[in-house]
């Protein structure tokens, strides 16, 4: 068991009230999903030390910055942490430059510039190194406080609703951004948002957040294979999130093979190259169960799945049932009666049947290069 | 022309700027940023002087400060001379009538920086110190330049307290403002219109050159 390199844990009744508590390793993308006013810019800003809830513990690596019980505190200008605020909080009456290279203190003054310099190359905003806050559009921005983050070489990486300020286009390639800086990056990066999409597109974990209580935590796959999650059904329907790869591209059939945990499934996508890594959501409304091998059906996908638990919830009209689908876990929604009729139970076999169109698809890089360019 | 007169209004002005900026500075910025118990009431005291009429305020300041009182022999004690008829207890009293020119604007000018954007500084690893001298005050300086100039051009035209705490002794704290009144009351028009002149002049020149400043700073602001 490593050490985790970000650890927290926060608790506090009132003015805003806390109880989570979660890890997350270098590498990893911990996103923290709920609704407006749950709390999580504070678990943010308390990470920072810019906020202290009354009971608190926040350790990176082998540094304690919060322990409430011994009584420290590190002030928020000596944790490495960097932040990239949600309206970007740029400082305005300095160049993108000169915003950057404020977060280089802790290097020798000679080095600043050059690294700055670098740093908005990195996020491709090295021609706009000499503009002023207000001459950038909302996406350059965004990049500006990226870098400044960056900069700071931190151990920490903490992002508040990063892509809610700008457009959809520049959306797009800010996620594609990040996504690839994780990879190179070897932090952990903590990403609050309130849009669902940023959580499939980016996280490898969640913790889903309530009144500022954490009610659900874990791997991204393991999370929404849970049939029991009634704010997140409710929210954002459920369905399964899982990993997979592009294995063929039938760019005649406007297709592309996947393969899965699961087996191999068939998806409508344009732009894509074999070899791609892919992130797949099935919401569970889209799945079909037959007890038979149908035949004759315009739809591409039908695998076998095994019955793991059938979830009922007085407060929904329709069922969860949950399959297990060679190694991965899919979550289908049927009714009541189709329970009945079918005699649906666990350990049943089944055949699971997907319309390629509700294969929801997430590119990472090559993908998403080929979009920027598009763009 | 009184060039007396003239010398004891500019050096109570650059005084009173040079007293009251850096208390200005430091007491504006922690009420733009700082919350409290009692906020409201020192807000209150502060404006004060903005709305009494200058002769309550010098009645004040003679019964606070003169020279029987225990405050006025402090004073003494402190400046040498007592606080009614000397040019540091105009310099004193001028400070005082002056507090909410230099406040206000500066209060202001520090409430205008975000609190993300202060944040942002921290997390960037700036010290409370540089903070201050690298973004926060670059960011206020419009307010504190305000605060500097109006306390400049109001400390020119104080009239009463001048009156009330300095009386009118030549070259010591008779300034322009008093010596226009001591010349019309001694029917020397023509001289109290050289120096009533003046003192728009010297008014006109500061604002414009605010202005002018203020346009150069304004820019950077997003």
């Amino acid at each position: 068991m490593r050490d985790p390199a970000l650890s927290v844990s926060l608790r506090q009744s009132g003015p805003i009230p806390l109880d989570v508590e979660f890890t997350c390793h270098s590498g990893e993308v911990l996103a923290i999903f709920g609704p407006s006013g749950s709390g999580k810019t504070t678990i943010l800003r308390s990470i920072a030390g810019l906020y202290r809830p009354s009971h608190a513990s926040i350790r990176s690596g082998a540094e304690t910055w919060t322990d409430t019980d011994t009584g420290t505190f590190i002030p928020p200008h000596r944790r490495t942490v960097g932040l990239v605020f949600q309206e970007y909080a740029l400082f305005p009456h300095l160049t993108a430059l000169g915003n950057v290279m404020t977060a280089i203190g802790h290097r020798p003054r000679t080095e600043r510039r050059s690294r700055a310099e670098a740093m908005l190359n990195l996020v491709r905003l090295g021609a706009h190194a000499s503009k002023r806050p207000r001459d950038l559009s909302g996406g350059e921005r965004q990049r500006v406080a990226l870098a400044r983050a960056l900069a700071r070489e931190p151990a920490v990486l903490l992002l508040d609703e990063p892509f809610s300020a700008v457009d959809r286009s520049a959306r797009r390639r800010l996620q594609n951004e990040i996504d690839s800086l994780r990879r190179t990056l070897d932090v952990p990066l903590v990403l609050v948002t309130h849009d669902f999409e940023d959580v499939v597109r980016l996280a490898s974990h969640v913790l889903m957040l309530q009144h500022g209580r954490g009610v659900a935590c874990g791997p991204i796959s393991t999370l929404m294979s849970r049939p029991d999650l009634p704010w997140l059904r409710e929210a954002v329907g459920l369905g399964s999130v899982f990993d997979a790869t592009v294995t063929r591209v039938h760019a005649d059939r406007g297709l592309v093979e996947l393969t899965f945990g699961g087996g191999l499934l068939l998806a409508p996508a344009r732009n894509i190259v074999a070899n791609t890594a892919v992130r797949v959501r099935i919401p569970a409304r889209e799945i079909v169960l037959a007890t038979t091998a149908p035949a004759g059906l315009s739809l591409h996908n039908v695998l076998a799945g095994a019955v793991m638990a059938v979830h009922i919830d007085a407060a929904f009209e329709g069922v969860i049932v949950q399959l297990a689908v060679g190694d991965s876990v899919m979550l289908a929604e049927v009714t009541r009666d189709a329970i009945g009729r079918l005699g649906i139970g666990v350990g049943q076999r089944l055949h699971v049947l997907i319309k390629s169109v509700s294969v929801e698809l997430q590119a990472s890089d090559a993908n998403g290069a080929a979009e920027d360019n598009e763009a | 022309m009184d060039w007396a007169a003239l010398r004891v209004s500019l050096w109570l002005g650059a005084g009173t700027i040079a007293i009251l900026l850096p208390l200005g500075v430091w007491f504006g910025r922690l009420l733009a940023v700082r919350e409290f118990k009692g906020k409201l009431l020192v807000e209150a005291l502060v404006t004060v002087p903005l709305v009494l009429p200058p002769t309550v305020l010098g009645f004040y300041l003679l019964v606070t400060f003169g020279a029987r009182s225990p405050l006025g022999q402090a004073f003494e004690a402190l400046v040498g001379h007592s606080l009614p008829f000397s040019f540091q207890g105009l310099l004193f009293a001028s400070a005082i009538a002056n507090v909410p020119f230099v406040i206000q604007p500066i209060q202001r000018g520090f409430e205008a920086i975000p609190s993300d954007v202060r944040d942002a500084a921290a997390s960037c690893g700036l010290t409370p110190w540089q903070r201050f001298a690298r973004i926060e005050l670059p960011l206020a300086w419009p307010g504190v330049l305000t605060g500097a100039v109006l306390t400049f051009a109001h400390t020119l035209g104080e009239f009463g307290v001048v009156l009330m705490v300095g009386g009118n002794l030549p070259g010591q704290t008779r300034t322009l403002s008093v010596a226009i009144y001591d010349r019309m009351q001694a029917f020397d028009d023509r001289s109290a219109g050289v120096m009533a002149a003046t003192l728009l002049t010297i008014s006109v020149v500061t604002l414009m050159t605010t202005t002018a400043l203020s346009r150069r700073v304004n820019p950077h602001r997003a």
